[in-house]
């Protein structure tokens, strides 16, 4: 016969409180661990959260729409035309909150002092700042304000090396569709900075129809760029472009266009995996312990218990239960501990001493905390799942004591 | 009826190098109602007998059925149901789960043979009753004395009416008076509700209260009487 589940439930819940100062101890360090897995997770996430999201805020937004041939020579030749009526109807769709359109293409700048090989980015003052931070981040000057400016907005680090500044002017070169030099003077009306110094040095903004007159292409365009809800979910989004863009354009969303803050998002995915997996070897060791001592101190009752018939499964069922219970308790006073501590700080944590260091990575100064359900949810079900695998062996064992050897054990 | 069945059975332990016989060659039928103690000599092979008799241990050859079912080659699974539904047990010491009350106990074989709870708890306390601590149901085994605690085990051994009780030294450790009231306990159950009793013991006052003495050395049944002149 198989023992009741409540037989071994009650059987259980009393023997995990036998040896209760064992039994806190123990509770103590599952707790510790659930908090640390999940506050540090936190922290991690919210760091690289930031430095997807402020990534993506610096240019490529969710998803883009490019000629297939424009990522290999992002050439004025590879160019679109402007969206169709098609394409403009699924821009204004729910899941697209703001999008807009660019000319972007290498060219020179010069200043009377040096030259330099730059991106020139012809944008849509109004409709770019809903998608990009550059016009937040005006050090000096100030940002275009519509499609018509005729000045130019470069970085503060690009101003320094060409020993120029806000007011000077400076020459863009490019070249036209016929590969004809195409060049003009801009008057600098402001500076920014960007959190990647190497952006701040080759990327510069003027007004989108600016661009077009100066290259000589009507209303075509480099690409067509979309900013949707969610950037961690964007295969939808990606979908529905796809199938109101034109057939021979090229639609990805920004994993696949930077590829850098992709695979971080990916080996992040990973590294939490790994910190919730190490976490829990330090635990196990500690729980084997407790599972051990106590199978040890109970090696007679366990022999009665088979002796009045209860079957080996039973004895086994009891001691995973009582793992279990242990468990179960522990991550939920960890999960109730680390929710507690992370949502006063997510107001953000500042980091202003250590800023020097995060700004290089891509970061900001202040951290905000990341609760992801996701984590908690993958920390709980480790500890479970590894935590149950770890009393196997223990609670097997005590399943497999002869009841004549057991009972008459001194 | 023959409550129990023995034939020719053996059982030697490995010590090492050395072979020790524990069992030679015993040949006993118990019928029901029986009240038998299992005398002699420590280490003469009494409590390998019992072992074998409740399945909780296999004899190397032999025969032994209990209410005509042969259980000498059951698996692990079916020796234990066999002992839960037919065999009640009372050991030496360390009789009771320690976290479970006198009569959660009492309730414990009940429980794993799946008796329905009011049921259980009405039958519980009413052996109690029959054992004289109905007043101890709530109690824990630690908050217990030595004598009760004995009591308990016979009362969880009565309650799911077995076809027989195995006792092995149960009064081993208790002092006399305790001792006494116990086999009085056991002779009262034998003679009102006919339950069947094998008591191995090596002290010879509690042989006296033997019908049928059964006497072991080196592993064999040196003799085996019917006596009239038992307590009763
Ligand atoms: N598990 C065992 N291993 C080795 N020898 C054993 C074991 N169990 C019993 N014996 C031996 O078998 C013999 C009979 O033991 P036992 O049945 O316990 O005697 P009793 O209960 O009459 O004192 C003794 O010699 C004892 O040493
Ligand atoms: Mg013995």
């Amino acid at each position: 016969m198989q023992t009741p589940i409540k037989t071994i439930t009650i059987l259980a819940w009393r023997n995990l409180w036998r040896n209760y100062r064992r039994t806190f101890i123990m509770l103590a360090a599952i707790t510790v661990g659930a908090w640390a897995m999940i506050f540090m997770t936190a922290l991690m996430r919210g760091m690289v959260d930031e430095m997807i999201k402020d990534g993506i805020r610096s240019l490529p937004g969710h998803v883009q729409i490019h000629h297939p041939l424009y990522r290999d020579d992002p050439s004025i030749t590879n160019s679109l035309s402007a969206p169709s009526k098609q394409l403009l109807t699924a821009l204004k769709q729910d899941d697209v909150i703001a999008w807009s359109t660019r000319v972007r293409v290498p060219a020179v700048i010069s200043s009377e002092r040096d030259s330099r090989g730059i991106i020139l980015v012809g944008i849509d003052p109004v409709a770019e700042r809903s998608i990009t931070n550059t016009a937040d981040n005006i050090s000096e000057g100030r940002f275009l304000t519509d499609k018509l400016d005729n000045g130019l907005v470069i970085g503060a680090a690009l101003a320094k090396r060409l020993d120029t500044q806000p007011g000077k002017r400076v020459v863009v070169m490019s070249q036209d569709p016929d590969n004809e030099i195409a060049d003009r003077g801009f008057r600098i009306v402001g500076l920014y900075q960007a959190t990647i110094e190497a952006m701040e040095e080759n990327t510069i903004y003027a007004a989108r129809d600016t661009v077009q007159k100066l290259l000589k292409m009507g209303d075509q365009i480099s690409e067509v760029v979309i900013l949707g809800k969610d950037y961690r979910d964007v295969s939808t989004l990606t979908e529905n472009i796809k199938s109101a863009a034109a057939n021979d354009t090229e639609v990805l969303p920004w994993q696949e266009l930077d590829t850098y803050l992709g695979t971080m998002l990916k080996v992040m995915d990973g590294f939490v995996f790994v910190w919730i997996v190490v976490i829990f070897l330090a635990l196990s060791f500690g729980l084997a312990n407790t599972l051990i001592m106590a199978v040890f101190e109970r090696v007679r009752e366990i022999g009665l218990m088979q002796a009045l018939g209860m079957r080996p499964s039973g004895i086994l069922y009891q001691f995973m239960l009582e793992a279990f219970f242990l468990l179960t308790i522990g991550l939920g006073i960890g999960n109730i501990a680390a929710v507690a501590s992370i949502k006063p700080l997510e107001s953000g944590i500042d980091l202003s001493v250590v800023a020097e260091g995060m700004a290089m990575m891509g970061a900001g100064s202040t951290l905000y905390p990341a609760l992801y359900i996701s984590d908690i949810i993958l920390a709980n079900i480790i500890v479970i799942i590894l935590g149950l695998l770890t009393s196997l062996v223990p609670a097997w064992r005590a399943s497999r004591y002869d009841p004549v050897e057991a009972i008459t054990k001194t | 009826m023959t409550a129990i069945s023995c034939k020719a059975l053996c059982r030697t332990f490995q010590q090492g190098e050395v072979k020790i016989t524990g069992l030679d060659q015993v040949t006993i039928d118990i019928d029901d109602g029986e009240f038998v103690c299992l005398s002699g000599p420590s280490g003469s092979g009494k409590t390998t007998l019992l072992n074998a008799m409740g399945g909780l241990d296999t004899p190397d050859s032999g025969q032994i059925t209990v209410n005509s079912q042969r259980i000498d080659h059951l698996s692990k699974g079916e020796m234990a149901d066999m002992r839960l539904h037919k065999i009640g047990f009372v050991f030496q010491a360390y009789n009771l789960i320690p976290v479970l009350t006198a009569q959660e106990n009492i309730e414990f074989v009940m429980q794993v043979q799946g008796v329905p709870a009011t049921k259980r708890h009405i039958k519980s306390l009413e052996v109690l009753k029959e054992v004289g601590l109905e007043g101890a149901a709530d109690r824990l085994p630690s908050q217990l004395s030595g004598g009760q605690q004995q009591r308990v085990a016979v009362a969880r051994a009565i309650v799911s009416k077995p076809t027989l009780i195995l006792a092995d030294e149960p009064t081993a450790n208790l002092d006399t008076k305790t001792a006494s009231q116990l086999m009085d306990l056991f002779v009262e159950l034998n003679r009102h509700h006919k339950i069947t009793f094998v008591i191995s013991t090596h002290d010879q006052r509690i042989m006296t209260y033997a019908r049928r003495l059964i006497k072991m050395q080196d592993g064999k049944i040196i003799s085996d009487e019917k006596l009239s002149s038992a307590i009763q």
